[in-house]
């Protein structure tokens, strides 16, 4: 009888631990262990708006805090851009972007991000080199040969769940060419 | 009373047609006290539709370049390609509503387009235009 009991619990032990490695397979919500994602999702509104007028709203967390320092004093020449900001504005979502950034986060691809960055630098999230070795096997005709895509940078025209900060396997979808593995 | 009533109907009526009015004749008042003489929506017109050639890329480009030659139907980000929602207040009714944001956009607007920023004058010109789309 003991003997049975016992089996059980090892049965038991035995099905946590498959579902907690087939759960860490991945940044997924949901499922036995509600996993956090990737890199924390957007969480100001006033960052959400400014700098998602133009562009997906990257999340802090894609970048270390000294590569958001840096950026955010050089705002009247973003990337080729103007995207001056009221001084208040600015010294506010600097503040958001650098106390987030992945150098600050526990997100699983946040401190994959930071310990791959050594030059601190880096402004374009397409040259973290996690990120670059992340999409190398990538051929260029999906990427900036795809019109409905164009350039790294357009994180969600893939990453169907992007905004959430997940940024996993299982929610790739290239247009014309749909999942990806690698 | 009757008179109240039909008062308060057409404001109702008129409130969701011209958002706008207050806070771009708040502006135009604003232009006008740095300097700005009369407006002309038709010089507006032109300065909209005016190229410019962008000193660090050689690039032809007007305002359409972002908001499309449609005004009702909106644009999208030159290098991004993120959809600009129509600048027109007759089909976005939230615009020209806030003059913050008037001014912000106006700021790095003129500088991507024309490489400095614009006048009072040129501000009231634009908005002269851009009100009547």
């Amino acid at each position: 009888m003991k003997g049975k009991y016992w089996a059980l619990l090892m049965f038991a032990v035995w099905a946590l631990l498959v579902a907690s490695v087939a759960a860490g397979d991945d940044d997924r919500r949901g499922g036995m262990f509600k996993r956090p994602p990737g890199v924390e999702p957007v969480s100001n509104p006033v960052y959400a708006e400014e700098c998602g007028a133009c562009h997906f709203a990257y999340q802090p967390g894609l970048l270390p805090a000294a590569s958001w320092r840096k950026m955010m004093t050089e705002l009247e020449d973003h990337f080729g851009d103007n995207a001056e900001l009221e001084a208040d504005v600015q010294e506010a979502l600097t503040s958001y972007l650098v106390n987030n950034a992945a150098d600050k986060s526990s997100a699983k691809r946040s401190k994959k991000i930071a310990r791959s960055v050594k030059d601190v630098a880096i402004l374009r999230i397409t040259d973290v080199p996690y990120i670059r070795r992340e999409h190398k096997e990538l051929p260029d005709r999906l990427v900036t040969g795809n019109p409905k895509v164009g350039s790294l940078s357009n994180c969600q025209a893939c990453h169907t769940t992007a905004e959430k900060g997940i940024y996993e396997e299982h929610g790739i979808n290239i247009p014309g060419h749909g999942r990806w593995d690698d | 009373m009757k008179s109240e009533i039909l008062s308060l109907l057409i404001v109702l009526c008129m409130g969701p047609i011209s958002a706008h009015a207050g806070t771009v004749d708040s502006l135009l008042e604003n232009y006008q006290s740095q300097g700005a003489g009369s407006f002309d929506a038709e010089r507006g017109k032109q300065m909209w539709f005016d190229k410019h050639i962008q000193k660090d890329t050689g690039a032809s480009v007007d305002c359409t370049t972002c908001h499309g030659l449609d005004l009702s139907k909106g644009g999208k980000h030159a290098k991004t390609g993120k959809p600009i929602d129509p600048l027109a207040p007759s089909a976005n009714a939230e615009r020209l509503t806030d003059a913050a944001k008037v001014e912000k956009w106006f700021k790095r607007n003129c500088k991507w387009t024309w490489g400095r920023e614009c006048t009072p004058q040129e501000k009231g010109d634009l908005l002269s235009f851009l009100r009547t789309q």
